[in-house]
C-alpha cells in the first residue's frame, strides 16, 4: 500500500516535470512545476525525511515559486511570447537535446541498475538533523549564510535600476 | 510513522529521469524563465538523490546537504530573476539568442 503511494508520487513528479518543461505559457508551466515539487515532498516524507519534506513545501514550492510568479506577473509576457515559444517547441528542435539527454539518462540507468540496497525505513527526526547541522556542519552553515548574503546583495544590485524606474520615474532619467 | 523500505535504485532512477528532463529543457528552451525552471528541476533531482542516500543509511547528513542545496537554489533564483528583469527591460525580449552579446 505505502509502496504504491511512493510509485504514484514518482509518476506524478515525472509527468508534471515533463509537462512543465514543454508548456508554451510560463504561468501554466509554473503550476506544473509546483505540482512536481509537492510530489517530491511526498517522496521525502515516505522515505523518512519529514523535515526535508516540510522544507521542500515551505521553501521550494512556497518561497522560490512565489518569486517566479511575481516575475512572470511583472513581465506580462502575453500572447506574442506564447506563439514564439510554440515555434521553438516544434519536434525537430527537440531531437538533438533529446538524444543528448537520453544518452546521459542511459548511462545513469546503467550505473545505478545493480545497486542491491534499499532505504533503511528509519525515520530521521528533525531533532537529529538540527543536532548534526549545528554540530559537525556548523562551518558549512556559516558559508551558506554568506552565500545567501551575497545572493541578496547581488539581486538588489542587479534589480536596482528596475526598482528606481518603477518607483520614481523622473522625466529625462532614462539610465 | 517510519520510512518505507524502497529499493534505492528506483529512487536513483527517478532522480536520473528528473535530471535528464531538466537538462533537455535547459538545452532546448530559449526563454530565460524556462531555463531557470530547468535549473530548479536539476537541483531538485540532485537533492532527491541526497535525501535517498541519507535514508539508505538512516543518517541525517542527506537532509543537511538538502538544506544547503535549498539555500543555493534560493540565492541562484534571486540573482537569476533580477537578471531576467534587467534583460526584459533592456532587450524587450527574454529570448537568449537575442541577448547573447554580454553588452548592456
Amino acid at each position: 500500500m505505502m509502496e504504491s503511494l511512493f510509485y504514484g508520487a514518482s509518476a506524478v513528479a515525472l509527468l508534471a516535470t515533463v509537462a512543465a518543461l514543454t508548456r508554451a505559457n510560463a504561468a501554466h508551466a509554473l503550476i506544473y512545476l509546483i505540482v512536481s515539487l509537492l510530489a517530491v515532498a511526498v517522496l521525502f516524507f515516505l522515505m523518512g525525511a519529514p523535515f526535508a519534506a516540510a522544507l521542500e513545501i515551505v521553501v521550494y514550492a512556497g518561497a522560490i515559486m512565489v518569486l517566479f510568479v511575481f516575475v512572470i506577473m511583472m513581465l506580462n509576457l502575453g500572447e506574442a511570447g506564447n506563439s514564439r515559444e510554440r515555434e521553438w517547441l516544434a519536434p525537430r528542435k527537440w531531437i538533438v537535446p533529446g538524444i543528448l539527454a537520453g544518452i546521459l539518462l542511459l548511462e545513469l540507468v546503467l550505473a545505478v541498475r545493480h545497486a542491491p540496497a534499499s532505504t533503511s525505513g528509519i525515520e530521521v527526526p528533525p531533532k537529529m538533523v538540527g543536532l548534526t547541522l549545528f554540530g559537525p556542519y556548523v562551518l558549512a552553515v556559516e558559508i551558506a549564510s554568506m552565500l545567501l548574503l551575497a545572493g541578496l546583495v547581488g539581486a538588489y544590485h542587479i534589480g536596482r535600476r528596475f526598482i528606481v524606474r518603477r518607483d520614481f520615474s523622473r522625466p529625462g532619467d532614462n539610465s | 510513522m517510519g520510512g518505507l523500505q524502497i529499493p534505492l535504485e528506483h529512487v536513483l532512477l527517478l532522480a536520473s529521469c528528473l535530471f535528464s528532463c531538466g537538462l533537455a529543457g535547459l538545452m532546448l528552451r530559449r526563454n530565460l524563465i524556462f531555463m531557470l525552471m530547468s535549473l530548479e528541476v536539476m537541483l531538485n533531482s540532485a537533492a532527491l538523490a541526497f535525501v535517498a542516500a541519507g535514508a539508505r543509511w538512516g543518517q541525517p547528513d542527506g537532509q543537511i546537504i538538502f538544506l544547503f542545496i535549498l539555500s543555493i537554489a534560493a540565492a541562484e533564483v534571486a540573482v537569476g530573476l533580477g537578471l531576467v528583469l534587467q534583460i526584459q527591460r533592456r532587450f524587450k525580449t527574454l529570448d537568449m539568442d537575442q541577448a547573447n552579446r554580454l553588452r548592456g
